[in-house]
């Protein structure tokens, strides 16, 4: 198991993904002898996880069960502990295909926060890539590169306990890609662009708030950066439904006995007449995320 | 700059190189060929003054030849910086600009650039002075847009491609829009050294985006309808070619019969191979070539063209043509059949780790035919340009069973103007980008029939799980 490469089966010390039901996910890491709790019972890790394949149905001691899954960065962004709020896939998706990421870029990050962004940018760099990520907060870093360590892709990144507003990236000219989420991203703009390749790249700010948007903006042009851009991008998911329709009744329809067919067609008045419909559809849900944040983009030209 | 120019060389522009052409958001995919003329917004020249600069270089179109731009817009517009405070004072009565039409074309005959076009055109308006500020930015801007003989030459990438098409032939990629494609690849957990199923009838753009995250490690295997896989959307990111070794190609009409276990790659007799490749070039244009029945026509073709002397020598080049040709067929059927082999020994596992699907088919009988060749927890991503087929793929693969995490989706996305004191959604958005299905595979008790699932389900899982299920 590693967070940028399958396998088939459950090993002593992986981290598994156990799929509870519906949106309800949990990690867990998988020690010779360890128990589990979940809502069906208990998880015996020697038995029920170590050699079985991911991928199987677990039953628990309650005699429910659930689906150990291998662990992927979607998975894990929908069951990470929290220590900040944290970057989604939908956001995640839109921020890695504009910022152009792929197998070999290098990239800088800051803040780490949880880790969400983070192992999806190793995911898709990997194998030869590499991600610098600056955390401010000292337990954040710590217990970010714990992490990276248990999910294997510590070789692919560098953690750094440091401000970037003062202190930048730690490196210069290597950056292919760079990504903000700090409150003040326009603070950091410059050391964005020490940190980037001299032929070039792209750069994302994420913000809440259209004000630190403005004032990015602006910091981006001043640095000389091009094709600036600013998406908001949203998830809506559509619950799929069987509902049932009734059907009103009119009472009888005496313009329908002037066609015989029909007359004959209808039943008589004692037998239940069909009173609904079932119908498949989709319904949205009650409430949804409306607002994440703004994703500004830019290039950042040859120097 | 001089330092290092090995480092360099990999960043200028190459004759043979897959390039896009880029105006404002407007793009279009071309190859870098010696004399080759390209159109590029009604306007054609020759890209050869390309080659050896820079990518992402700003040309300006001269006479037909690209000739880098030497200095950036200063956007020195206007010396007079007069502007007005609001409308009141600007009537639309069509008579403000003094320039006619054949005023412009005399200027642009005379070889003025769009910069020195545009000048004029302010020179020459009678409301220009009385602009707001903004209004005033916003009349430069237009005029920019339609007098700057300007392009761009950018390396092609995932997202400028996705944006190219999207913007230019969204006919062709089902309307899938660029964000709805990323979607797509992280949530089939595209990465490097992964065997991914692509069933793409989007120009090849997903095959190529599904590529380009690989970055030539691992295999895709793009299951294709019809007789020769769609992949020209793929050529256009211009990969290297050991990017090419990675992928394979099977046809989904042999599929049932490599499910069934039926499917036969060793044919060694030719006869076996022609018959092979009926099955495998239905399309038209392959057709004719595999195929002996056309040879007649052919021939009464040729003959009624020759008819009137050197008959015999003419047929003894036929027959040596043709044997040539027969030959030919034979390698290239050879080649395939071996391609096919390497294609299904990939299949036969049963253990690819990803599945991509973005089609103009009917998502369902598509996804219940290339789900078996999952492994176990696995992602799986459909993309259908409708909700309906995929509300129907949801509910047969709930029935099914053998898949978890199912999930109907599609995403609003909006641009943004970002002005001082201007910033505002733009205008125009698109209405949507297409809805995607999602799920994840997990094992399925093969010994017992799919249909019994439900009824294994223990009472307490079930009891439990409705309230925290929908």
């Amino acid at each position: 198991m590693s967070f940028v490469e399958y396998s088939d089966f459950i090993q002593d010390g992986d981290v598994a993904i156990v799929y509870l039901g519906h949106e309800s996910l949990m990690p867990v890491k998988v020690q010779q002898g360890a128990q589990t709790q979940t809502r069906y019972g208990v998880i015996r890790h020697s038995t029920d996880l170590i050699g079985q394949r991911y991928g199987s149905k677990v039953t628990c001691s309650k005699g429910g069960w659930v689906h150990v899954l291998h662990p992927t960065p979607e998975l894990w962004t929908v069951s990470l502990p929290h220590r900040t709020q944290i970057l989604y896939t939908t956001d995640i998706a839109t921020i890695t295909m504009m910022l152009e990421l792929k197998p070999g870029s290098v990239v800088c990050e800051s803040g780490t926060g949880s880790g969400s962004l983070s192992h999806a940018i190793l995911r898709t760099i990997a194998p030869t890539g590499h991600l610098h990520t600056v955390e401010f907060h000292q337990q954040r870093a710590e217990k970010a590169a714990e992490e990276f360590k248990e999910h294997r892709v510590d070789h692919l990144v560098t953690v750094r306990n440091q401000d970037v507003c003062q202190d930048g990236f730690g490196v210069s000219g290597v950056a292919d890609a760079v990504f903000l989420d700090i409150p003040s991203p326009w603070e950091a703009v410059k050391h964005a662009k020490t940190a980037m390749k001299r032929q070039g790249g792209r750069v994302c700010s994420f913000s809440p708030c259209i004000e630190q948007v403005q004032r990015t903006c602006e910091a981006l042009a001043d640095q000389g950066f091009e094709e600036i851009n600013t998406v908001e991008v949203l998830l809506r998911v559509h619950d799929v439904r069987t509902v049932s329709l009734p059907l009103p009744d009119f009472g009888p329809d005496s313009s329908a006995q002037t066609e015989p067919d029909a007359a004959e067609k209808a039943p008589p008045a004692s037998a239940p007449v069909q009173t609904s419909v079932s119908l498949k559809t989709t319904t949205p849900p009650r409430e949804i995320p409306g607002h994440t944040g703004y994703l500004t983009f830019a290039t950042k030209p040859r120097t | 700059m001089a330092d290092n120019g090995d480092e360099d060389s990999q960043y200028r522009i190459k004759q043979g190189d897959y390039v896009v052409l880029k105006r404002g958001n407007i793009f279009k995919a071309v190859q870098i060929q010696p004399k080759k003329k390209v159109i590029f917004e009604k306007q054609w020249f020759f890209l050869d003054g390309a080659v050896g600069n820079f990518y992402s270089t700003t040309f300006e179109i001269v006479s037909g030849a690209l000739q880098p731009q030497k200095l950036k817009n200063t956007d020195s517009f206007t010396d007079a910086k007069e502007a007005g405070t609001d409308n009141r004072n600007i009537v639309d009565d069509g008579k403000s600009q003094k320039l006619t039409r054949d005023d412009i074309e005399d200027l642009k005959e005379k070889g003025l650039e769009g910069q020195e076009i545009i000048q004029h055109l302010i020179d020459n308006s009678s409301t220009f002075k009385d602009k707001t500020e903004y209004a005033q930015d916003k009349y430069i801007k237009k005029k920019k847009k339609k007098y700057e003989n300007t392009v761009t030459i950018v390396r092609p990438s995932c997202r400028i491609l996705a944006m190219m098409y999207h913007g230019r032939e969204p006919g062709k990629i089902c309307h899938l829009r660029y964000d709805t494609l990323a979607q797509m690849l992280t949530l089939a957990n595209i990465h490097a050294g992964s065997k991914v199923l692509v069933f793409d009838t989007c120009a090849g753009l997903v095959l190529g985006a599904v590529m380009e995250r690989m970055g030539g490690y691992g295999s895709v295997i793009q299951m294709y309808p019809g007789g020769e896989p769609v992949r020209a959307g793929m050529e256009s990111f211009g990969f290297p070619a050991h990017f090419h070794d990675m992928l394979h190609g099977f046809p989904i009409c042999r599929v049932n019969a490599l499910l069934a276990g039926t499917l036969d790659t060793t044919a060694k007799d030719p006869s076996a191979d022609v018959k092979q490749s009926n099955v495998a070039a239905e399309d038209g244009r392959k057709q004719p070539e595999a195929e002996q029945q056309s040879s007649p026509q052919e021939q009464s073709m040729e003959t009624s063209s020759g008819a009137d002397g050197g008959h015999d020598q003419e047929k003894e080049e036929k027959e040596k043509r043709r044997e040539a040709k027969a030959q030919e067929r034979l390698v290239k059927l050879e080649e395939k059949r071996k391609k096919l082999a390497a294609a299904a020994a990939l299949l036969e596992g049963r253990n690819a780790d990803g599945l991509v699907i973005a089609s103009r088919f009917h998502p369902c009988p598509v996804v219940m035919g290339l789900l078996p060749f999952l492994a176990p927890s696995r992602p799986f991503v459909v993309y259908s340009q409708y909700k309906e087929p995929l509300i129907e793929c949801y509910n047969k693969l709930k029935e099914h069973g053998g898949a978890v995490s199912l999930r109907l989706t599609d995403t609003w996305l909006r641009h943004y103007q970002v002005l001082p004191n201007r910033t505002h959604p733009l205008l125009l958005m698109s209405g949507g980008g297409g809805y995607l299905l999602s799920g994840t595979t997990v094992a399925t008790d093969r010994a017992k029939p799919a249909g019994s699932q439900r009824a294994e389900e223990p009472a307490p899982k079930r009891l439990k799980l409705t309230d925290t299920e929908g």
